[in-house]
């Protein structure tokens, strides 16, 4: 990117241009694709092109989401995705280099990662390659080469081993479905195959072209990736591939096409709520900053991540920042701010490289300062960081720390709205939110209102962690039931079963296996008593304690309670000595007693979400699970009588 | 007794430090609110924040030490003390908990006072736990001298270090 300035038919010509003929291989770049190697990959990726001189585009990208097969390599051409790879490592890296090289595809036994559209019929080229996986179980074993030997002995007693080439797959997307096998070029997929099965697959699919229906998998991608729309795509260190991939079309729209009413109009048409945790409508925050007269007002993007295991925004960042600045200075525009800022968690060294790297190159390009575009709007940002205190995520602490100050949280109202940093009317919203908003101003608010329920419009982002076979990002339509969320993931690992699922963090609670069929929207999961949050999802299965979760999420909160009210000071240590003490077998059933009461005093005498929260893991667990209490305190009981 | 070229090599720290740290409030003089940024920065370069350097900080700033203390002892990040020679941190995030973390954090530290008994020096190996490094498709993660790893036991990373300790002495 030159330092001149883009003007708007610069901006047009990105937006229209089409993709090169080229071959090219992204590596997934952030954080953890990092952690797992993908430095060393992308360098093997590099030499090997280099010493057989090939011409294929490498560059790296952020995260498609897929945590657990990182290292993640996807391979395409001017026609879109052709392949994606997981738990690569640099001499597979070569092998695909070779591959490639001689004009093949990328067929690396145990790393395919199959996506979940399927096909339904035959209509098209012959079928000359056939992917198997034993969905049971999660690692390349002896069940899927068996079938891979049966599939080649079958084919050669048809006459077709030379056409037709047998591939292990690392993951089909299909789960606890027996051996599948996929047909491709077609993509019709079979499950639970049986060794009789594999003749009559090859014999009357791909000899008379005829589809098995009564083991046919069909199936749609379960996602919608609108907030992940880039990540894994474009490089986030490079302003040009988010223009070509149509980036700031939103803010142009909004800039030059509509006033700030109007912007706000349309995100009222969006139905947006925030996504940070407490899901207010994000045009309401906006017009309420926009209201009150003031000489200056700001912006700020929540980017303090605090729900210690989730990961969303922070894969956002890596993988798509310029969308999140874009949304931010939508969001200035609406609200008529000049400033912005990004408060980034320090322990996200990464994320805050990529965000000031965006920066300066927007500011290079002319899409920072003064006169954006053309028009009389003019924004610049800049990126703070956090210090590793978890209630700077709430709102009134998060302004206190960006002024230098300790992170207290401070009575509301007044609300940030009226009276924010350095006292300016500031609106202050997450990444998600964010990246929702450029993507809204371009799309257009009917059609982001098109995803979700009623209440609760849109996509959520999840990190789907803990006793899950894979853990990964999902992005999902509001209103799918956490049952297929978890699913999509593989269910629970190494074959046990899901005993709950927590939402929201050290804020939310459990929901037990019975309700497994709630959807996901802000009211669902507040009437059992947990939250949306920001978007955490752990899993946990039969092995794992209840009275051991509540215990550690209320250990987090008592050591990130910033002190200042009594309800939160006292009240939470009180509570987790008592929890300790039921853990260890010590209890009283009169302990649970006092527990809920220290609970509904926290909740309702509390200063800030920190502390009126904090009772949420461990009134929900007590809620669905009070059995695990009630088992450790008898059980301590009757220890000590039996000592005695 | 310390020599003279000890005592001359101890002021010219003490000076460079200086220029330094006025160089890092040079940078943020204009900004509001930017004790955190440049804290941050003194902590970068200094690897902790001493009171030496926290002086420094507060007589170029103009802010007095007693907020300057109350900002990095109310805040996780900052440290007041030097780090070890190696560092060890056990992500302690609910997925790498969940993962058993906590066994693995307790292992470790005792194989690390057992290291230290028999010989190893103090402070060489600095173990600590933080919260979530957004690697939780690797539980549990552990970052070892700023280099993250997943699904590791307590062996791995004694042998690790005990590689980068060989590596280090060999040179
Ligand atoms: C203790 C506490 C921690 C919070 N942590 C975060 C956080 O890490 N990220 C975030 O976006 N919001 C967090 N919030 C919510 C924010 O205060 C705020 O509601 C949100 O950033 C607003 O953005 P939104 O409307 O886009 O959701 C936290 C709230 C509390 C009470
Ligand atoms: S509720 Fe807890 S964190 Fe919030 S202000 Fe009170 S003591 Fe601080
Ligand atoms: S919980 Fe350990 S890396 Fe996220």
């Amino acid at each position: 990117m030159g330092p001149k300035p883009l003007a708007l038919q610069d901006l047009e010509a990105y937006w229209t241009k089409e993709a090169g003929p080229q071959k090219w291989i992204r590596v997934c770049m952030d954080t953890g694709g990092i952690a797992a190697g993908a430095r060393q990959v992308h360098q093997a990726l590099i030499d090997a092109r280099d010493d057989w001189m090939l011409d294929i585009h490498i560059r790296q990208t952020g995260s498609l989401g897929l945590s657990y097969a990182d290292p993640v390599v996807v391979v395409g051409d001017a026609s879109g995705v052709t392949g994606i790879l997981g738990n690569m490592d640099p001499e597979s890296a070569r092998e695909l280099m070779r591959l490639l090289g001689n004009g093949g595809r990328a067929l690396l036994e145990d790393r395919m990662i199959v996506p979940h559209v399927r096909g339904r019929s035959f209509s098209g080229p012959p079928q000359t390659m056939i992917l198997v996986k034993d969905t049971n179980a999660p690692h390349p074993e002896d069940r899927t080469r068996f079938f891979q030997e049966l599939i080649r002995e079958e084919l050669q007693v048809h006459g077709l081993a030379d056409q037709v080439g047998v591939y292990r797959a690392m993951d089909m997307g299909l789960y606890q479905k027996g051996i599948c096998m996929q047909l491709l070029p077609s993509r019709v997929t079979y499950s639970n195959v049986s060794g009789p099965d594999v003749r009559r697959i090859i014999h009357e699919s791909l000899g008379e072209g005829q589809v098995l229906e009564e083991m046919l998998e069909s199936g749609e991608d379960p996602q919608e990736r609108i907030v992940l729309r880039h990540c894994g795509h474009i490089d986030p260190d490079e302003l040009d591939d988010y223009l070509c991939a149509g980036g700031y079309r939103g803010l142009k729209r909004a800039l030059l096409d509509m006033t700030p009413e109007e912007v706000i109009g349309e995100l009222k048409t969006s139905g947006l709520r925030g996504r940070g945790g407490a899901g207010f409508p994000t045009w309401l925050k906006w017009r309420n900053t926009r209201e009150p007269l003031a000489e200056r007002k700001i912006v700020i993007c929540n980017a303090d991540e605090g729900d210690p295991g989730a990961f969303m925004d922070r894969s956002v960042l890596e993988g798509d920042p310029h969308a999140v600045l874009e949304g931010l200075m939508i969001a200035a525009y609406a609200i008529g701010a000049d400033k912005g800022f990004f408060y980034i968690r320090a322990e996200y060294p990464l994320a805050i490289q990529r965000v000031q790297r965006a920066l300066d190159q927007s500011r290079a390009a002319g899409l920072l300062g003064p006169n954006i575009l053309g028009s009389d709007f003019s924004f610049d940002a800049q990126v703070r960081l956090g210090a590793g205190a978890f209630v700077c995520g709430e709102e009134t602490a998060l302004i206190a720390s960006i002024e230098g100050r300790r992170g207290s949280p401070e009575p509301r109202p007044p609300y940030p709205s009226v009276k924010g940093l350095f006292g300016k009317p500031t609106a202050i919203n997450n990444v998600e939110t964010l990246a929702a908003v450029s993507v809204i101003l371009d799309r257009g608010g009917e059609w982001y209102a098109g995803f979700g329920t009623e209440k609760s419009r849109g996509t959520k982002v999840f990190a789907v962690t803990g006793k899950v076979r894979n853990p990964q990002l999902v992005e999902v339509a509001m209103g799918t039931p956490i049952r297929n969320v978890i699913e999509m993931c593989g269910g629970a690992g190494e074959g046990r079963r899901i005993k709950a699922v927590q939402t929201g963090g050290p804020s939310g609670g459990v929901i037990p296996r019975g309700k497994m069929d709630t959807p996901v929207t802000y009211e669902g999961l507040r009437e059992l008593g947990s939250i949306m949050g920001s978007g955490g999802m752990l899993v946990m299965d039969e092995r794992d304690s209840m009275v051991d979760v509540a215990k550690f999420y209320l250990g987090f909160c008592v050591d990130e309670s910033c002190g200042k009210c009594a309800p939160c000071r006292i009240g939470g240590f009180q509570m987790l000595k008592l929890l300790e003490k039921i853990h260890a077998g010590n209890g009283k059933r009169e302990d649970l007693d006092t527990i809920r009461d220290i609970c509904h005093c926290m909740r309702s005498a509390s200063l800030c979400g920190l502390g009126q929260m904090a009772p949420n893991p461990v009134l929900s667990t007590l809620r669905y699970f009070e059995d695990e209490y009630l088992d450790l305190v008898d059980a301590g009981g009757q220890a000590k009588r039996g000592a005695r | 007794m310390r020599t003279q070229t000890e005592i001359g090599s101890l002021l010219d720290w003490v000076e460079e430090m200086r220029v330094r740290v006025r160089e890092i409030v040079r940078e943020w003089d204009d900004q509001e609110g930017n004790l955190i940024m440049m804290l941050h920065a003194v902590q970068n370069e200094f690897g902790y924040i001493s009171r030496g350097v926290a002086g420094v900080l507060a007589k170029e700033t103009g802010i007095n030490m007693a907020r300057i203390y109350e900002v990095i002892t109310f805040y996780h990040y900052f440290r007041l003390t030097p780090p070890g020679s190696h560092s060890v941190q056990v992500c302690m995030g609910t997925a790498c908990y969940l993962k058993g973390a906590q066994k693995l954090y307790d292992e470790l530290a005792q194989q690390l006072q057992l290291m230290e008994a028999a010989g190893g020096r103090q402070g060489d190996v600095q173990l600590e736990t933080v919260r979530c490094i957004g690697c939780c498709g690797m539980a549990p993660a552990v970052v070892v001298d700023s280099e993250t790893h997943g699904r590791l036991c307590p062996g791995d990373i004694l042998q690790f270090l005990k590689r980068k300790q060989e590596a280090r002495h060999g040179s």
